[in-house]
């Protein structure tokens, strides 16, 4: 075997993109994703994801967090865990397949977060109607997104790899036009 | 001229702007119109047609008369009203229309052939010669008539869409929404309060009167001021709700910018909303009509409410001697106002007979004003009374004709509205927008107690059908005043009477439309053209209407109105195509191996949303078609590597994920064993062919389908669609993986030395036979290696999670340049597969069934599959369709060209006589000239002989020999070896 090396490369630098009036959009660094598809009957993905990570199955548009991981609802009959490698007994449950490497995740947090998205998503997310932990598949600027609140005013938004860079920039304008309008 | 009343403008904050080349002064919280009314300018516009002079009619977005241009350069913008436009420092506005000045316009001449140009003169003139409209008359009347331009340069200014949501929108912040907006609030609702005026109030910033003890535009400030403080109340300001759509949405037009100086970075011009409510409270007020009498288009003649919204808001006066006429309470108010603003008053006419006043005033009642005198603007009226006629000299005429409920937005889900004969106006349908309620002057309560009790029993019915109780909240003391309208249109007499200022449609000009029996109030609309263009009649429909009622014998409920039709006020395309400009259109896609290709100097070609390096030039190499026969070559005798990770890539897993290939596939898909790979033909329900690709098993029911780039989305939908509708009792669990590996095809003789050494798995033929595929290691990382080849040169394809894509790509390409070969693009890559016969959404093109690519074999007749009873259809299947051959050029021109058409050598290249057309071309190095796959009627039948290929557009006509698709290896050993 010839003597090679592969390094691996985020779609997006890491850290902090830009902020303004107190919100900032960073990009998070790239952690492992897992889809999980029970089927039809999804107790059996329930059990073993409770006794192998502490997390619960989430409802429809909702996530689970444990120390260590993150479990989204993530379309019909989906599940996405993030941030732990899935234990080996969830394929008996669930078919399985690598994702870490097929989405990017920028954090969008701060007073100006929904001003920005509502820019780019059509999604209600006002506070009571997007509770945190709440998520959604939906479009950010013709995007297919995975949208979740992750606190008081901060978005996890997760676009397809190819996609990062139009998302950034249109995260950066919507940010630079919110704010210029919060000096009128 | 400007009055010492202190108004609601801020003296403190002087600014300066200019208007035609003049410098002037205003103050913050004026308009444009006002403060042109302040330095005594009365013609600000010309008219469409007559070019007449124009001056200042209303106060607001109806307004008709002045559209002014602002700024300059390539961001100006025409038809802005002077009545909305705020004023700001450095301010740069120009008439329109006119030349070589406003005051002093040439095309003024029409107007003395007024007489020939009346409504349907252009299509009774105009009619021969038939070919001189488009190329002589119509440019030459655009000319003549017309309102502003824009600059033709691409826009440089900023604009934004956004979207909101909310449990109650308040469409207008006067009285009625006000109370409305408070209401809800305290009860908890999430409010948004959308107000079209910089300053919220409405007619309380307009009227001299009282709520709850203390001034009205006080009272309405102080409320917004509250409401401004409360965190479920979003007012607003500057945003007009433009149209009402299904499911609660409502279109917004916010000014953000308008107001400002311009060159501020970040700053969008307007926002275009989507706004989706759960209930809606139409407080949008009403707007006043004007009666129509001889010359009352002079500038100086305005609506009685505008005159009162000038002196009380922005302390200026229209003129120094003022008429006031009208036929409804309205008047006598307008004549108070003017007289505590110390403006005189130089008669007051009311129309009604029985009318009385006690102000000291010369009034007439019963009379009216059937004449303005004056070419440039009002310098007398003559009045009509009952013992006969008066000339009065004034220099403004403030005339109240009534007013119409903005009824506008309830007709946009096709509601029409209803007349109310006590209002003398039409008034919103009940029901007419679901989950809206009108209140207000919107609904015909025209007193601002009634506006404030409306607003109030609005909020607590849509609170109630919000799920919140509430109770009826204290109403503040307001002016409970009458209205006592008595119909009045127009004023009898010689000469011309304006009804559409905008449009200069005239009273005799409706009489004509009816002559002509253009009866109907729609027909009367396009005869005219009464209603049209950036007004939409705001101010002349009701007026029209009636006069057409009138000529026709009808009333106006019989008549009826013309349609309302969003938007409300002009919308600029720039906000509604906000961010979608350049790149903005739509989300670009990048490879892994992106950077590197450029860093290769490749230039990019979109493929969907995808970028693709078209080719990779070298030194020497001047053209593109150098670059692409090199790296043909480079794969028929070296190697090539090519980034190919665009490709759909769907994992599929469960029980029955082999029935279901089975279901989606065309051909047999159960006998294929892990570790093999299948090409696979997917139809759609209608028998054409939908997509083709690969499908791996990588395991006891695992499975990796790989579409077309092109189809990729469009396949996860038909796969999605099948396996949650037509098959949900299979166990199928379908996801994408595209994006989650990097894929690199490595095609060419010396394929297997490149990756020999590199992956953790013997590739030789034996061990790792074509088609074949399995998991491999290259560096510690596990990935997928396939041996497939869409060139037809022994090929592999090496899958690894996208992150190693870049270093990978970069690997690849080095060991293939050292075996010397290299990296290959998308141009290569099509002569590579057309040489091959192979196929892409270029004959896959949605009308092409198995049959016409040759393909029908592999249409199994031993299973059911999607798409195989509509296949099987006879039309689907007959000889002559148009079916896959191959071209090639056997005449002096040599070139081949995509979507041209074949015909028979000696027939005329006709539509008629088309029998097919060609899908791709492309030169092939290979075979040394163009060769093309096209769709010709029998074409397999007709291998040998000779067909014409035209092409009408670029002017190219090529003999061409009909033959096999193949031309490189046909008996494929090549791939196998």
């Amino acid at each position: 075997m010839a003597d090679v090396t592969l390094s691996a490369q985020n779609a997006l630098p890491q850290g902090d993109v830009i902020e303004r009036a107190g919100t900032a959009i960073r990009v998070l660094p790239m952690q492992q994703m897992t889809s999980m598809m029970p089927g039809a009957g999804a107790d059996a993905l329930a059990t073993v994801l409770m006794d192998e990570h502490g997390l619960a199955l989430p409802g429809v548009g909702q996530t689970s967090t444990s120390a260590g991981g993150r479990c989204l609802w993530f379309g019909h009959r989906q599940y996405l865990l993030i941030g732990v490698s899935p234990a080996h007994s969830l394929s008996d449950v669930a078919a399985l397949t690598d994702q870490s490497d097929g989405w990017s995740t920028v954090l969008l947090e701060g007073p100006l977060a929904r001003d920005v998205l509502a820019r780019l998503c059509p999604l209600d997310l006002r506070a009571a109607h997007f509770a945190q932990g709440a998520v959604a598949r939906t479009e950010i600027r013709h995007m297919m997104a995975c949208v979740t609140r992750v606190s008081e005013d901060g978005f996890r938004l997760m676009v397809f790899r190819s996609m990062a860079e139009t998302l950034l920039d249109e995260l950066r304008h919507g940010l630079l036009s919110c704010a210029a309008r919060e000096n009128l | 001229m400007r009055l010492s009343h202190a108004g609601l403008v801020e003296r403190s904050r002087p600014i300066r702007f200019r208007f035609d080349g003049r410098d002037y002064t205003g103050f913050q919280g004026d308009t444009l119109a006002s403060a042109l009314m302040a330095h005594g300018v009365r013609t600000v516009a010309r008219s469409f047609k007559y070019h007449r002079p124009r001056g200042i009619f209303s106060a607001g977005s109806e307004e008709p008369n002045a559209l002014v241009t602002i700024g300059a350069g390539a961001g100006r913008e025409p038809n802005v009203r002077a009545t909305t436009q705020e004023l700001f420092a450095g301010l740069e506005a120009r008439a329109q229309n006119c030349w070589p000045s406003v005051d002093w316009d040439l095309l003024q001449v029409n107007d003395l052939l007024a007489d020939f140009l009346g409504a349907g003169f252009y299509y009774k003139t105009f009619m021969w010669p038939k070919k001189a409209w488009e190329a002589v008359y119509e440019p030459l009347i655009r000319r003549a008539a017309g309102i502003g331009a824009l600059s033709g340069a691409p826009d440089p200014d900023l604009n934004e869409k956004a979207f909101a949501h909310c449990d109650l929108l308040v469409i207008g912040a006067g009285p009625a929404g006000l109370m409305a907006a408070q209401t809800a609030a305290r009860a908890g609702a999430d409010v948004i309060l959308c107000d079209e005026d910089a300053m919220p109030g409405g007619r309380l910033n307009a009227e001299v009167e009282q709520i709850g003890g203390q001034a009205a535009h006080d009272w309405a400030a102080q409320t917004v001021a509250q409401l401004r403080e409360m965190a479920n109340v979003r007012v607003m300001t500057r945003t007009t709700v433009t149209g009402i759509y299904d499911q609660g949405t409502f279109g917004a037009l916010e000014r953000v910018s308008r107001h400002v100086a311009p060159g501020r970075d970040d700053l969008p011009l307007d926002c275009f909303w989507r706004i989706a409510a759960r209930q809606v409270i139409l407080a949008a007020g009403s707007i006043e009509r004007p009666v129509a009498f001889r010359n009352n288009d002079r500038p100086g003649v305005m609506l009685a409410g505008a005159v009162r919204t000038y002196l009380n808001r922005y302390a200026v006066s229209p003129g120094r001697a003022v008429t006031v006429f009208g036929n409804n309470d309205n008047v006598h108010r307008t004549a108070r106002d003017l007289l505590a603003a110390g403006v005189h008053v130089a008669a007051l006419v009311d129309a009604r007979p029985g009318a009385t006043t006690d102000l000291p005033v010369p009034f007439y009642a019963g009379a009216m004003v059937e004449q303005v005198l004056g070419q440039n603007g009002v310098e007398a009226v003559v009045i009509r009374t009952a013992t006969g006629r008066q000339k009065i000299q004034s220099d403004c005429v403030a005339v109240s004709g009534g007013w119409n409920p903005s009824v506008h937005l309830t007709c946009h889900l096709n509601g029409r509205p209803e007349w109310d004969s006590a209002l003398a106006a039409f008034v919103p349908a009940p029901g007419a927008v679901p989950n809206l309620i009108p209140a207000g002057a919107a609904s015909g309560v025209f007193s601002t107690d009634g506006c404030l009790r409306s607003g109030a029993s609005a909020a607590v019915k849509a609170l109630a059908a919000l799920g919140r109780a509430a109770d009826a909240p204290d109403i503040p003391l307001a002016e409970a005043g009458s209205y006592d309208i008595v119909p009045l249109w127009q004023v009898p007499g010689p000469g011309r009477a304006w009804l559409d200022l905008h449009n200069d449609v005239t009273v005799k000009d409706v009489r004509t439309a009816a002559a002509e029996n253009f009866r109907s109030v729609e027909h009367m609309k396009r005869y005219t053209t009464q209603g049209m263009a950036p007004d939409q009649g705001k101010t002349s429909n009701l007026g029209a209407l009636a006069v057409l009622a009138d000529v026709t014998g009808r009333d106006v409920p019989q008549t009826g109105t013309t349609t309302y039709r969003p938007p409300f006020v002009p919308v600029p395309i720039a906000a509604l195509g906000a961010g979608g400009r350049g790149q903005g259109f739509a989300p670009r896609r990048r490879t892994s191996s992106h950077d590197v290709s450029l860093s290769m100097n490749a230039p990019m070609i979109e493929t969907g949303l995808w970028y693709r390096p078209s080719h990779f030039p070298r030194r020497g190499e001047a053209t593109w078609r150098q670059s692409c026969d090199r790296e043909v070559a480079m794969v028929r005798n070296a190697v090539g590597v090519c980034d190919v990770s665009t490709l759909g890539k769907i994992d599929i897993q469960g029980a029955d994920a082999a029935k279901f290939l089975e279901f989606v596939y065309t051909n047999t898909f159960s006998t294929l064993k892990e570790g093999r790979v299948r090409y696979g033909l997917m139809l759609r329900e209608d028998g054409h062919v939908m997509d083709d690709g690969t499908t791996a098993c990588l395991g006891p029911q695992h499975y990796l389908m790989t579409t077309t780039t092109a189809a990729a989305g469009l396949v996860m939908q038909h796969l999605e669609f099948a396996a949650q509708v037509l098959r949900p009792d299979w166990d199928v669990r379908l996801i994408s993986v595209t994006e989650q590996w990097a894929q690199f095809a490595i095609a060419g003789p010396q394929a297997r030395a490149l990756l020999a050494d590199l992956v953790g798995q013997d590739v030789s033929n034996a061990a790792f036979p074509f088609m074949s595929c399995g998991p491999v290691t290259l560096a510690g990382v596990t990935a997928r290696l396939f041996r497939i080849s869409f060139s037809g040169e022994l090929g592999y394809e090496l899958a690894v999670p996208a992150r190693y894509g870049e270093s990978l790509y970069r690997l690849l390409v080095a060991r293939a340049e050292a075996l010397g070969g290299g990296a290959y693009g998308l141009e290569a890559l099509n002569i590579l597969r057309l040489e091959k016969g192979f196929l892409t959404h270029a004959e896959l093109d949605g009308r092409t069934t198995a049959f016409d690519l040759g393909l029908e074999r592999m249409m199994s007749p031993s299973k059911e599959f999607i798409g195989k009873a509509a296949a099987t259809r006879p039309g689907l299947v007959a000889d002559d369709r148009a079916r896959l051959v191959a071209l090639k050029p056997v005449g002096p021109v040599r070139q081949l060209t995509a979507g041209a058409f074949l015909f028979e050598e000696d027939a005329e290249p006709i539509r008629q006589n088309a029998q097919g057309h060609v899908s791709s071309v492309g030169f092939s190095p290979t075979v040394g000239h163009f060769i093309g796959l096209a769709f010709l009627k029998n074409g397999p039948d007709r291998f040998g002989d000779r067909v014409i290929m035209v092409d009408h557009l670029r002017g190219i006509t090529a003999l061409c020999e009909v033959c096999d698709p193949v031309f490189h290896d046909p008996e494929g050993g090549r791939s196998r070896g």
